[in-house]
């Protein structure tokens, strides 16, 4: 290529770089900054605090903070099971819409993509509501066989939130299994049949192993979107400030204490620490699952 | 990319070969369909409780059956929710708009060029500027904003359009999915023949690449709109007072005001989010075509 051409064409990714220096690299920076100093009131806490570097000492006291790690645990653990069990959901769907005509598979295909459409937040609302023993009709229905189930109790908490984003993603999630299902070359299935192959097999041994890519695929973008859970227990807290307290996931910890706790410096140590557990997160998934597939 | 390219080659085979009656025994078909069809009524009835509240007043809402209608009270909710506290709620809805529309629109451009010149130049640094595209995917979103907000409100530009505004011009995963499509679209023939006849850069990039990138633009816009509409961290942290609130946030702050102060807006928050699904509902179904294959296409690669 010609080099003044070369330029041209870097020229039209200039605003982009300077957009993404903007507003990635120096709040990235400024946040790795920050957490390497903390405040200090000066005087007798009157005159305004000066900035004093601290080294890693924030990062000991977020490492040691049992508030920030139990947080951290208990999504990791809400995460290991509810990611499965919308995955396997979704995978179940896709199977059985690729079974189907085409015909009846896309109508099928659009009531299930409905939750997708709806944004997160109203979705939170609408479950809410629903879970709700004044005008939800869950209470009542439970009732009706007998189950005395309260969807703000402490142990109802994480199930109740799990549905919600079960019910949310379900859709989506399915939608990208299904299209990997349409990549499988059709003639495998003619030869497994003339084998003697029942359907079920055909599914386990020819179709799963196909969609893996977008099994990983979809379980890696879950376990990003859930490590940062934020709009859902917000919400819920929102409504049922009693079950739910202000450090419930790690998200809401790093809120809290940059804007009702004002510490900046530890929200910003809170947060790399965060980026930090996530890339760490994403490496062991893709690790593991790429092994498997070689 | 091989996935995409197989399934564009199987498919018209696919056609052909489906329906297979021979294959599949009918109760197999049947117990397939009872599936579909109670995860369907799971997906469903949300919504459908959803519109059946909405036209339900307080007694209503609290007293007769969630899944039915009583008596219709929607036009007085619509009223209710139009009027409350000076029309706030328009304002919400015409701020939603202005960001995800303005800054979709704003960010869909940048990211087309972006694209264009990472998939069809040759320069130094192309790949560093992609790695940090990717990259940014395994960034959280507090790591990003909490900073943001700080910068911000040096220089003042929080509590002010400016701040939704602004982040939305940069999205990365835009820039992905443009340099995807660019890939597909653009031959590199073409770019050849239009230097040969002398047309500049510039209107190479206005007059030919981004006519040829309608389905492409309009994909990356579409999700970038969906995405802007349904933001929640960023418009919280950085919008502190009413009047440049998104519906999300004016919705989440109704929805805690009975926990918080006592008064209960119950009727109103649910009119109030069913009206804010609207919009979404008729962008999705208008461009349904191109939202199925970017979701697809931008899953795959």
């Amino acid at each position: 290529m010609i080099r003044s051409l070369r330029w041209k064409g870097a020229a039209f990714t200039v605003p982009f770089q300077l957009g993404f220096v903007f507003l990635y690299l120096l709040p990235i920076g400024y946040a790795v900054y920050q957490s390497l100093y903390r405040s200090q009131s000066s005087g007798l806490g009157l005159g305004g605090s000066t900035d004093k570097f601290s080294g890693l000492d924030n990062y000991q006291q977020g490492l040691s903070d049992s508030a920030f790690m139990g947080s951290v645990l208990r999504v990791v653990l809400f995460a290991c099971v509810q990611i499965p069990v919308m995955l396997l959901v979704s995978l179940a769907l896709a199977l059985c819409l690729d079974a189907l005509t085409s015909k009846a598979a896309s109508r099928f295909r659009i009531v299930l993509m409905v939750p997708y459409m709806i944004p997160g937040v109203v979705a939170a609302i609408v479950w809410l509501n629903l879970y709700s023993p004044d005008v939800g009709p869950l209470t009542s229905l439970g009732r009706v066989f007998g189950l005395d189930w309260n969807f703000f109790a402490p142990s109802m908490v994480w199930p109740s939130i799990g549905n919600l984003l079960t019910w949310h993603g379900i859709g989506y999630n399915m939608v990208i299994i299904y299209s990997a299902l349409q990549g499988v070359p059709r003639e495998l299935f003619e030869a497994a049949r003339l084998d003697g192959a029942s359907e079920w097999r055909i599914a386990r041994s020819i179709k799963i192993p196909f969609v893996r890519g977008a099994l990983v695929l979809t379980g890696m973008l879950s376990i990003i979107q859930m490590l940062q859970i934020f709009n859902e227990p917000a919400l819920f807290r929102n409504v049922t400030p009693q079950t739910i307290d202000d450090s419930f996931t790690p998200i809401m910890i790093i809120y809290n204490q940059a804007f009702n706790a004002g510490n900046y410096h530890y929200a910003a140590t809170l947060s790399v620490l965060l980026a930090l557990i996530l890339g760490v997160a994403s490496f062991l998934f893709y690790r593991l699952t790429a092994r498997e597939t070689d | 990319m091989t996935l995409t390219e197989e399934r564009a080659k199987s498919s018209p085979m696919r056609r052909l070969n489906k329906p297979d009656p021979t294959a599949r025994s009918r109760g197999g078909q049947r117990f397939l369909l009872v599936g579909l069809i109670m995860a369907s009524a799971y997906s469903l009835f949300p919504v459908w409780w959803l519109i059946v509240a909405a036209t339900k007043d307080r007694t209503g809402l609290y007293q007769t059956n969630g899944m039915w209608f009583s008596d219709l009270h929607l036009w007085s909710n619509l009223h209710q929710v139009f009027t409350y506290e000076d029309g706030i709620f328009l304002r919400w809805t015409a701020n939603s708009f202005l960001y995800a529309g303005v800054g979709s629109l704003g960010g869909t451009l940048i990211a087309l060029a972006t694209g264009y010149g990472l998939a069809r130049f040759d320069f130094p640094g192309r790949g560093l500027v992609f790695a940090c595209v990717v990259g940014s995917f395994l960034i959280p979103i507090a790591l990003l904003t909490l900073p943001l907000y700080l910068l911000f409100s040096e220089i003042g530009l929080v509590d002010t359009p400016w701040a939704m505004l602004i982040p939305c011009l940069i999205n990365p995963f835009s820039v992905y999915l443009a340099k995807v499509y660019t890939e597909a679209t653009i031959p590199f023939e073409l770019l050849e023949a239009a230097r040969i006849d002398g047309a500049g850069e510039l209107r190479i990039f206005f007059s030919i690449v981004l006519r040829m990138m309608t389905t492409g633009g309009a994909t990356v816009f579409l999700l970038a709109f969906v995405n802007t509409w349904n933001a929640f961290f960023l418009p919280l942290t950085l919008l502190r007072g009413e009047d440049n609130w998104t519906l999300n946030i004016g919705l989440y702050n109704w929805s805690g005001k009975r926990a918080e102060s006592g008064i209960d807006l119950t009727s109103l928050v649910l009119t109030g989010a069913l009206l804010s699904i609207i919009p979404m509902a008729i962008m999705m179904v208008a461009m349904r075509r191109y939202w199925r294959s970017g979701v697809t296409l931008g899953a795959l690669k």
